[in-house]
């Protein structure tokens, strides 16, 4: 029951260099135990696109994420990254080869302000030695104010300049979410996973968020997969979806062929058998 | 009434009469708590970014002090020997991370406790074979702290102030202002925040458990050897000196496992109470010898009234 864009519609798609695959998951199973998480599963996510992963609670989508970015180990199954298959992979390393996330229940540094929690993200960038950071002088200063530049970009582009100082434990918990995602773009991802994004939020803040989603994709170039709920929001923002249930694949294609497919519709609405 | 009067009348008065013992009681319990503070800091450098309750600390001042004294010993300069030290307490901290944390990643916290009893073995084991097991003296003049003392004339008596007892605060202040520095402003510091906040998300961008566990373990190394300079200068050093990390615990309690300030404070409240009851309640009523128990039963009252120590996040446990 699999859909696949027809050539025509990716000939059509708004995003240059769309089509070619930045990451492709080969067949992989997870489980915990006796129970399976996911089984099977087979996709890829295109350069450039914004790719959604729908289906019903406990269907899979965050385990997904998390053997994307390293914190679960598949016991089958390979995935490859920029055409070459990775082994084995801490999140670390992950990052270290650019991929960003957002967690489902916002995992920000609460001891520390928005900036610090966003200037963490950019951990990884900065180059000069332990030395030189620890007495912060020389080098260091010089990249810290490299760093602070890109980074208050970010908090331009998010519109989080108020909030700068702010400890995140006292912000608004859709503020939060908007720092989530300012952390992740500041370490200048090639693929940015959000897992529900939109969660939680109320009507103005998930516009707020598809918005900078989309801002994101268009300015920075940014291959996005999400997971949402909100089918409102997958159907505007997703050039693919791929639905899991029960951790199996029953359908993968462009959000008007998801709609119509069968098996989704019985996934979600429930089917008397 | 004889007892009343000991317990609640006579150490006040003799307070008042006597301000300069008063005066000098408060300097011994101030510097002692300076070295308790050091130590517990220690143990919360390596909590904070691990979980970990690091047994291994106190063996770990008496470590890295003797290894000083032994090069210094082998005709190297104090200086050198110092920094030789560092580098002993920097391979330590590689070692440990690579031999005992990594494995254990993901084990219960009561697992990596008892990894650390085995450190401590271990570097007892060690220590003797490689340094041996004589008493040795911390070489505090080699390193130019003066060993004279000044003797103020003030509040109508004498008041006496080792000048090693100057340069051991000295030395801790500036070694808490660079830590809490760095911590606070640098890169690494924001990475060991960020750690001990959210472990999941700091893997997430990128932060590597492996290299700030090296580096919390190199810090408390740094740590332990100060403190063994500043304790080294009071008696010698030996392997019966790790006991001293046990003083350590009533300071975690009073102060949490997880605050800085809070060993801190922790740290001199203690080290003064002590002094104090036993100068002014403990010798006059029992003939003194209060400062090994004093502690812990101070930190047991607290405990019954704030479980969670007197600054620690508070605990909420949903049932």
């Amino acid at each position: 029951m699999n859909i696949t864009a027809n050539p025509a519609e990716a000939a059509a798609d708004p995003h240059a260099g769309a089509g070619e695959v930045l990451l492709s998951v080969n067949d992989i199973s997870l489980s915990f135990g006796g129970v399976k998480a996911i089984s099977d599963v087979s996709f890829d996510i295109r350069k450039g696109e914004i790719r959604a992963i729908i289906g019903p609670n406990g269907a899979g989508k965050t385990s997904m994420l998390n053997v994307i970015n390293g914190f679960y180990h598949p016991q089958q199954g390979t995935i490859s990254f920029r055409g070459e298959v990775r082994s084995r992979m801490r999140p670390h390393e992950a990052a270290k080869q650019g991929i960003a996330r957002t967690f489902q229940n916002v995992a920000l540094f609460r001891g520390m302000s928005t900036l610090d929690n966003i200037m963490s993200g950019r951990s990884l960038k900065m180059k000069a030695n332990f030395f030189w950071q620890a007495i912060r002088f020389g080098p260091a200063l010089r990249e810290e104010i490299e760093h602070r530049r890109r980074v208050e970009e970010i908090i331009d582009f998010l519109e989080i300049q108020h909030i700068r100082r702010t400890p995140v434990g006292r912000l608004a918990y859709g503020l939060q979410k908007r720092v989530e995602l300012a952390r992740a773009l500041a370490m200048e991802p090639d693929l940015l996973l959000l897992d529900e994004p939109m969660a939680g939020m109320n009507l103005e803040e998930k516009e707020d968020m598809s918005r900078f989603i989309l801002d994101v994709s268009a300015q920075y170039g940014t291959t996005i997969a999400l997971i949402e709920h909100d089918m409102g929001v997958v159907m505007d923002l997703s050039d693919r979806v791929l639905v899991l249930d029960y951790g199996q694949k029953i359908a993968d294609g462009t959000p008007a062929e998801v709609q119509a497919n069968q098996a989704v519709i019985d996934a979600y609405l429930g089917v008397s058998h | 009434m004889d007892l009343l009067d000991k317990i609640f009348v006579a150490p006040f008065r003799d307070m008042v009469d006597l301000p300069d013992i008063l005066v000098q009681t408060l300097w011994e319990g101030f510097v002692a708590g300076i070295l308790y503070a050091l130590i517990a800091l220690g143990f919360v450098l390596i909590y904070r970014s691990s979980r970990i309750f690091n047994f291994a600390q106190g063996v770990m001042v008496v470590f890295a002090s003797l290894a000083m004294i032994w090069f210094n010993q082998k005709g190297i300069p104090a200086w050198i020997a110092l920094a030789l030290a560092l580098v002993v307490m920097l391979v330590m901290a590689i070692a440990i991370e690579r031999i005992v944390l990594r494995p254990l990643i993901g084990q219960p916290d009561i697992i990596l406790f008892m990894a650390t009893i085995g450190i401590t073995l271990v570097l007892i084991g060690i220590g003797e074979w490689w340094f041996g097991g004589e008493n040795q003296a911390m070489i505090t003049d080699k390193l130019g702290v003066p060993g004279e003392q000044w003797d103020l004339r003030i509040l109508g008596g004498r008041v006496s102030i080792r000048q090693q007892d100057v340069a051991a605060v000295i030395v801790a202040i500036l070694l808490v202002a660079g830590l809490l520095v760095f911590l606070n402003r640098s890169q690494m510091g924001r990475a060991i925040r960020a750690l001990s906040d959210d472990a999941q998300a700091a893997l997430s961008v990128g932060i590597s458990l492996h290299q700030i566990w090296v580096l919390v373990w190199f810090l408390a190394g740094v740590i332990a050897l100060v403190t063994g300079i500043a304790w080294g200068a009071r008696v010698d050093i030996t392997f019966n000196l790790q006991v001293i990390a046990y003083k350590a615990l009533p300071v975690l309690m009073l102060g949490g496992l997880d605050s800085i300030s809070g060993a801190i404070v922790g740290g001199l409240l203690i080290g003064i109470l002590e002094k104090l009851f036993e100068i002014y309640w403990a010798q006059p009523i029992m003939g003194g010898g209060s400062e090994t128990w004093f502690a812990f039963v101070l930190a047991l009252i607290v405990l019954l009234f704030r479980p969670q120590g007197l600054f620690g996040e508070k605990i909420i446990e949903r049932v």
